[in-house]
């Protein structure tokens, strides 16, 4: 079978399905289990309506746990078995193995430098044009193009950073812009970009920061138009001038949005594959914890370093999901 | 800030110049690769494409005279065109890879042995002999050429069409929409129910299960990875799209909820509580009431999904993706022509913005949607 007729065939099945169980299980429910009739009517629409809540999230209960919570332990006991013992558990073993691993230090170094590079320069970049774009006739249609990015892939993102960073023999025309300006204005000869250790490491952020930027923006813009005018006409009238109403009235008011947009940044650097994979792969130093993992996982076939590599990037996160639960539960009350 | 006098001028067109160049900064990558994706491979490998409007000098590989020979008197002569589909303009010609460029356009230059050779400006050249030349090795001719700016769909048919396999992105093209459109569609229905669970209905441990899902906003998919496969393996979906089209679910999942139940909330709850009076049942009140007044909240996150499927790598590599290559992805695919033909641009910037385009199609047509849910989804 075609796999695109495949394709609707299981979409048909799929929200079929779903339907199906969703109808189905609230007609027995109110029609079989407990009517809402007879002597215990009354009764039996309570205890309907305690149970149909579960009908609803059952579904999504049971995907959840099962492709997202249920991974995360099991994930944590692969990282303390030895595959080729037959799963064997052996304690740390393999995060000592991985210790021992020069390439693993160099994905944690670079790790923390995209850290503190990407999600600052973004923020800054999108708070910029935010404040820019707010004010002026053609500021939404300057967004949308700085937005663009968004929409795509870190793989195509790549591509068309490889074509800029791209280097012909000295003496021949560049077709890369970044080797055509920088003969242009040095004279020296074109240089391999991607190949010189420590400084390609920043000229992979670039393309994330292309990308993010946009996003920094969108939230960041609307929180702008969030500030009350008085506020900012107050200091008009205190004869505030323009940097100063922007870094002393406007950033504070928004300090709280600034952390989301870098949380969130922060969240997709410590997961950055695609664009190390595809750019360089990890060689000439440039190595990143999740396209470690990978490398551990499907080309030596090391699941037990593999894993425990998956579970450094969840530390990493961890505390970014506790503050996030704690906001959340703040909110709720 | 407008009314500040005497600074208004000055610093609303620093303001414009600044936004313009921010701009132009964004745009220029990006345009790079759409404009070379319709040069011809020649025109890449010679010039930047910011060049590409102007006219090309550039150094051609040698070209071996050829062509019918006519006896003129006692000398045996055979006439052409260096290029017979373009309009080059000769400016220079030699006849070895040494000296590519010794002789003047126009110049009657004597190879030796009785023979002669002329290339004029617009690269026709008249080769004369004294002998007969049937038979014999005929001389290479290097000329540096000024060419008229040239753009060609031949990239689109090569990478579309594709004769030869290889380089073929047709197929898969159709792989990745099969894989996204189950995959978009499916997390929306799941999550949409669960959402209204979580919104309006009361029940012990909600609370509880809202952080659950937030929690689970941030658990990186990497560490979902391996213990899946497995779990594909060992019950039969293996690699493939039914398992391909799960994952994608799963790790939509978080966000679906999360967005749709922040949206749901918002309803205003006399209509819900009205309903429920009048006696709908709650299957009712959320497909005929909640369902429709979501859709803007269902949209966005639809955008969310279908670009974060479409652009996927990982997945697609982990679950889908076997030995025989078959069904492989646009981004795998890329991949792919990056290792085998890292220096063909034409068909790397034709086979990156076939990958691209329809992306940015959903991106410029839906925008409002993304930016909404952006807004809602980010946790604040």
């Amino acid at each position: 079978m075609h796999p695109a007729i495949m394709g609707l065939l299981t979409i048909a099945v799929g929200v079929g399905g779903c339907i199906a169980y969703f109808w189905g299980s609230n007609q027995f429910l109110d029609r079989v289990l407990f009517p809402a009739k007879g002597p215990n009517a009354g009764r039996n629409i309570n205890r309907a309506n305690m149970i149909r809540p579960w009908l609803f999230l059952f579904p999504a209960l049971f995907a959840l746990s099962l492709y997202l919570a249920y991974p995360v332990f099991e994930t944590l006991r692969l990282s303390m078995t030895d595959r080729d013992a037959g799963g064997a558990f052996i304690g740390l073993a393999n995060y000592i193995q991985m210790a021992d691993e020069p390439k693993f230090w160099e994905a944690m170094r670079n790790n923390m430098l995209w850290l503190i590079v990407v999600p600052a320069l973004s923020t800054a970049f999108g708070l910029l044009v935010a404040q820019l774009t707010d004010r002026i006739g053609w500021g939404s249609v300057a967004k949308s193009l700085i937005f663009m990015p968004m929409a795509i892939s870190f793989v195509g993102a790549s591509v068309i950073w490889k074509l800029v960073y791209d280097a012909r023999p000295p003496g021949t025309d560049q077709i890369g812009v970044l080797n055509a300006l920088y003969v242009w204005f040095t004279g020296n000869d074109p240089q391999q970009w991607l190949t010189i250790p420590f400084w390609n490491n920043f000229f992979l952020m670039v393309v994330l920061i292309w990308i993010q930027t946009g996003f920094a923006m969108v939230i960041l813009s609307a929180a702008l138009r969030g500030i009350p005018e008085e506020t900012v006409e107050a200091a008009i009238v205190d004869g505030a001038n323009p940097f100063q109403i922007f870094f002393k009235i406007k950033v504070p008011q928004i300090m709280g949005t600034i952390l989301v947009v870098w949380t969130t940044i922060t969240i997709v650097v410590l997961k950055i594959f695609d664009i190390v994979y595809a750019m360089t792969n990890g060689q000439w130093e440039t190595q990143v914890l999740a396209n470690y993992m990978f490398d551990k996982l499907f080309r030596s076939n090391d699941w037990g370093v593999g894993s425990a590599s998956a579970m450094v990037i969840m530390l990493l996160v961890t505390p970014i999901l506790v503050w996030n639960v704690w906001n959340a539960r703040k909110e709720m009350r | 800030m407008d009314n500040i006098a005497g600074s208004k001028s000055s610093l609303t067109w620093a303001v414009h110049i600044s936004v313009a160049l921010l701009v132009a900064l964004w745009l220029f990558p990006t345009v790079g690769l759409f404009v070379s994706s319709f040069r011809t491979a020649d025109q890449i490998a010679t010039s930047g494409w910011w060049s590409s409007l102007s006219e090309q000098e550039s150094q051609n590989p040698f070209i071996r005279v050829s062509g019918d020979q006519v006896q003129e008197g006692d000398l045996y002569v055979i006439e052409g065109q260096l290029f017979p589909e373009t309009d080059a303009e000769v400016s220079a010609w030699g006849t070895s890879s040494r000296e590519p460029e010794a002789y003047e356009p126009g110049a009657v230059v004597d190879l030796g042995d009785g023979q002669s050779l002329m290339v004029n400006e617009a690269g026709a050249f008249r080769m004369t002999s004294e002998t007969d030349m049937e038979g014999t090795r005929l001389p290479r001719v290097f000329t540096t050429a000024t060419t008229p700016p040239e753009f060609t769909l031949e990239n689109y048919e090569q990478v579309l069409g594709g004769g030869n396999g290889t380089d073929s992105m047709a197929q898969a093209f159709i792989s990745t929409l099969t894989v996204t459109i189950p995959a978009t569609v499916i997390p929306i229905v799941v999550a949409a129910f669960a959402a209204y669970a979580l919104a309006w209905m009361d029940f012990p441990g909600r609370a509880l299960l809202v952080a659950f899902v937030v929690g689970l906003l941030v658990v990186p998919l990497q560490l979902a990875l391996i213990p899946l496969l497995k779990l594909h393996l060992g019950i039969g979906i293996g690699k493939g799209y039914l398992g391909v089209w799960l994952a994608h679910t799963g790790f939509g999942l978080p966000l679906a909820i999360y967005l749709l139940r922040n949206y749901m909330v918002g309803l205003p709850r006399d209509i819900i509580e009205n309903a429920r009076v009048d006696g709908a049942t709650e299957f009712q009140i959320f497909t005929k009431i909640i369902l429709p007044l979501s859709f803007p909240a269902l949209a966005s996150f639809a955008i969310f999904q279908f670009l974060w499927t479409w652009n996927d790598l990982l997945v697609a590599k982990v679950f889908l993706i076997d030995a025989t290559g078959q069904t492989t992805v646009m981004t795998a695919k890329i991949i792919e022509l990056l290792g085998t033909r890292g220096g063909n641009w034409e068909i790397l910037a034709t086979a990156a913005f076939v990958s691209i385009i329809v992306p940015l199609i959903v991106f410029f047509a839906m925008q409002k949607y993304l930016v909404r849910g952006l807004l809602a989804g980010s946790v604040k």
